[in-house]
């Protein structure tokens, strides 16, 4: 029903008429109104985060884990520059966000009025949509599209800027109802020819192989689940981007692990020599592909993904279904089965017969040691004592992130919050405190380096404040170790700037919180030390000394191709790998 | 794009064709406030080239603006403009009318033109020839205005340079598909 209120009333009634629970923000000068409406209401609870940027990566992690829209609320000025990290990474991820930042009154834009900032000039660039909200006749109809704009088509985080007089003024509000956009139509059904056209391929292939990405997360569970069926139906084999874990189970039998700069050896070369690819929801990044020109030479290209122009952006393919993944898998699985294909058994025998041998390389493989705990092992350990429990992990940025990815075994969707396109440090622990908020009864874990969790650290406040007992597990190498193995691959192992100088001791650090610190350097005790951070009921601070100079392999070098990896038992010297050419690449 | 660019393997030109095309792009869009930076950014940000834009408002009633781009690039980076165009929200219809069956272009320019005696007459005779008007004249300079396709545009002021080119203002294409049907 349509109702009297003012703009900043309007805020929170929007926000509890889309279903938000949980609003991360910071108050400020320019919101004081939004949040004195929100004082005096119960359904939407405000996480206040101790940094702009912690309050996007939260709502980031609770729209990964949940599959819903992340709100945040910020100040203007420093308060939206501040979140413009988070937003570019919720572009980059496809994850959907409203963001709603305030601004100075109308009267004073454009003026270099305190805290101003052109908030919609500086996130133009890193959102889906945003809108500066002129006058209170239009707020009501933004909130609600900029909703439907982040969680539909290619989901991204969308800003509503609002001047402090559009707060104050009154006018009508009408809650949500279909809301059809003029000119924002995405295309979620298929092309129903095409994508015969695709299963037809599929039948005829003989050395096929499914890659997919965080488009199947993002398509819903459903998605998920006619992803395994169709993987069980047609025995193909199934590799997945970085944003896609968990879509087909870590310890499925067709699943080939990652792909990518540092993806399994059998993914990595099942992509190169394969005669059909099958790219569901991802988008052929560079640290997928590695050199272009030498990206799977001989294969025929099948890219299903609801953003028209993620279709020929960097490799061309031969036949591409415009659609929402899950609409399209529904109509794939349907027409193999009623069409009765069957895979070509001889051939993909003697495919899966060639995709062994390279899994017999074990490219994920260490050196063990008695004395000192291998990265590798602690991820390994981790997941050994928590994969029979409801668990989510997040992870910061580098090393840790990619031994997360290949050691860590994800079973089910959304259960994997990671920064995957941008790639930002100081990510993981406000996606923890996002996550555990949407899941209080569930184990929340962030893979995290000794470097990155020091780049939001303050969120240790939002956590003990609202009580999320999440765990973080740093896999601590005193190095920022992406920077040290990138310098030793490069550089000549001159490592300029990249030791972690002046740490702090993280067992008081979690102990000044009130928080539980574990440390553990000692192979033997791993064990024990991580079950003891799983049955503490609070946060805990692992602090896990790990060695120094493990490098994380296998990796595609710079400018190198898929079937050029790097693998942890060849050669120690892996500062003569990559040419001149590559090392101008990131 | 700089030369270090175009030869990372990771560059998405490695595997396109050598082939640079030039475009126009017509596009439809709401008209409100900062679809035109959308539009802008847009090729600022991903590094695509601008050769001429024009934009104005077509339809009062519906709001409508039309912004025309010239713009050039492989074949397949014009596909990739379009797709991103389409992507922004205020942004109803991105038509490439370098790919309909035919289009016309039209582009206004103000030419400058200052001189004497016989250079003055020399002017009047070119400008007569290419059809341009005169739409102001003092003792020793005119200003021509010329309608046209932009290479007549661009011949018009080559053959007014020698005699005393001053300055030229052009408006940018405007262009429409030929035929009764909408774009």
């Amino acid at each position: 029903m349509s109702k009297i209120m003012t703009g900043a009333e309007m805020v929170v009634q929007a926000l509890t008429d889309q279903g938000v629970t949980h609003l991360f923000g910071y108050p400020g000068g320019a919101v004081l109104p939004i949040y004195d409406a929100l004082f005096h209401q119960t359904k939407v609870k405000h996480v206040l985060v101790r940094h702009e940027q912690g309050a996007a990566h939260a709502a980031e992690g609770y729209a990964r884990s949940t599959g819903k829209v992340g709100a945040v609320l910020v100040t203007s000025g420093p308060g939206a520059t501040n979140a413009i990290t988070g937003l570019t990474d919720a572009l980059m991820d496809s994850i959907p966000l409203v963001c709603i930042t305030g601004q100075v009154p109308t009267h004073l834009i454009g003026s270099d009025a305190f805290q101003e900032c052109d908030t919609v000039g500086l996130t133009r660039h890193c959102t889906k949509h945003n809108y500066l909200v002129r006058s209170i006749e239009d707020l009501p109809r933004i909130l609600h599209e900029a909703f439907y704009i982040a969680r539909s088509g290619r989901p991204g985080p969308v800003v509503i800027d609002v001047p402090k007089d559009v707060q104050f003024a009154s006018g009508t509000y009408a809650p949500p109802k279909n809301i059809q956009h003029k000119t924002y139509q995405p295309q979620v059904k298929g092309d129903l020819a095409k994508i015969k056209q695709a299963v037809a391929m599929m039948a005829k292939a003989k050395k096929p192989i499914l890659y997919t990405g965080g488009g199947v997360i993002n398509a819903g569970p459903a998605a998920s689940a006619l992803l395994r069926e169709l993987v069980q139906q047609t025995n193909f084999p199934i590799t997945s981007t970085l944003m896609g874990l968990g879509a087909y189970p870590g310890s499925g039998p067709n699943w080939l692990g990652m792909l990518g700069m540092h993806g399994s050896y059998e993914a990595n070369n099942a992509m190169h020599d394969c005669d059909l690819m099958i790219c569901v929801g991802a988008r052929f990044d560079d640290r997928i592909t590695g050199r272009l020109d030498a990206f799977s030479p001989g294969s025929k290209k099948i890219h299903i993904d609801i953003d028209p122009s993620s279709i020929n952006k960097t490799v061309a393919v031969d036949l591409a279904i415009i659609g929402d993944c899950g609409h399209v898998l529904e109509d794939i699985v349907r027409l193999w089965r009623t069409e009765a294909h069957q895979p070509d058994k001889k051939a993909m025998a003697a495919w899966w017969a060639q995709i062994n041998k390279w899994r017999a390389r074990n490219s994920f493989g260490y050196k063990k040691s008695d004395t000192t705990i291998k990265p590798q092992l602690a991820v390994e350990r981790l997941y050994a004592l928590t994969k029979d429990r409801d668990t989510y992990i997040t992870t910061e940025v580098g090393q840790h992130q990619m031994w997360a990815a290949q050691h860590y075994k994800f079973e089910e969707p959304n259960r994997w919050m990671t920064s995957g396109g941008l790639g930002t440090m100081g990510y993981g622990l406000p996606a923890a405190i996002g996550t555990q908020l949407a899941h209080p009864d569930s184990l929340v874990i962030d893979i995290a380096g000794e470097a990155s969790i020091l780049m939001n650290i303050q969120e240790l406040s939002t956590a003990k404040q609202f009580l999320a007992p999440v765990k973080i597990f740093i896999l601590n190498n005193e190095y920022m170790g992406m920077v040290r193995q990138w310098q030793e691959l490069l550089h000549g192992g001159r490592y300029s700037s990249s030791y972690s100088e002046a740490l702090p001791d993280f067992v008081k650090l979690a102990e000044a919180y009130g928080m539980k610190g574990i440390r553990c350097s000692d192979p033997a005790q791993l064990d024990a030390a991580i079950q003891e951070m799983i049955d503490h009921p609070g946060a805990v601070i692992f602090d896990c000394l790990v060695d120094k100079a493990e490098n994380c392999l296998p990796m595609i070098p710079s400018g190198k191709a898929h079937n050029d990896m790097i693998l942890p038992d060849t050669g120690e010297d892996i500062g003569s790998v990559i040419d001149d050419k590559g090392k101008m690449l990131v | 794009m700089n030369a270090q660019a175009a030869l990372s393997p990771y560059s998405s030109s490695a595997g396109k064709t050598e082939r640079r095309e030039t475009h126009v792009l017509s596009v439809l869009v709401d008209n409100e406030p900062g679809v035109l930076a959308r539009v802008v950014g847009l090729f600022s940000g991903r590094g695509y080239n601008i050769e001429s834009l024009t934009v104005a408002e077509v339809a009062h009633l519906q709001g409508l603006s039309r912004i025309t781009v010239v713009t050039s690039g492989a074949p397949e980076t014009i596909e990739q403009i379009s797709h991103q165009l389409e992507r922004i929200v205020p942004i109803h219809t991105v038509t490439d009318l370098s790919l309909a069956d035919a289009f016309v272009q039209r582009e206004l320019a103000m030419i400058k033109v200052r001189g004497k005696g016989e250079s003055r007459t020399e002017a009047l005779r070119l400008a007569e020839a290419f059809r341009a008007r005169v739409i102001d004249a003092t003792t020793e300079s005119f200003i021509f205005e010329l309608t046209g396709a932009p290479k007549k545009i661009d011949d018009f002021v080559e053959l007014m340079r020698p005699i005393g080119l001053v300055e030229v203002s052009r408006t940018g294409i405007a262009a429409i598909t030929r035929g009764p049907l909408e774009m």
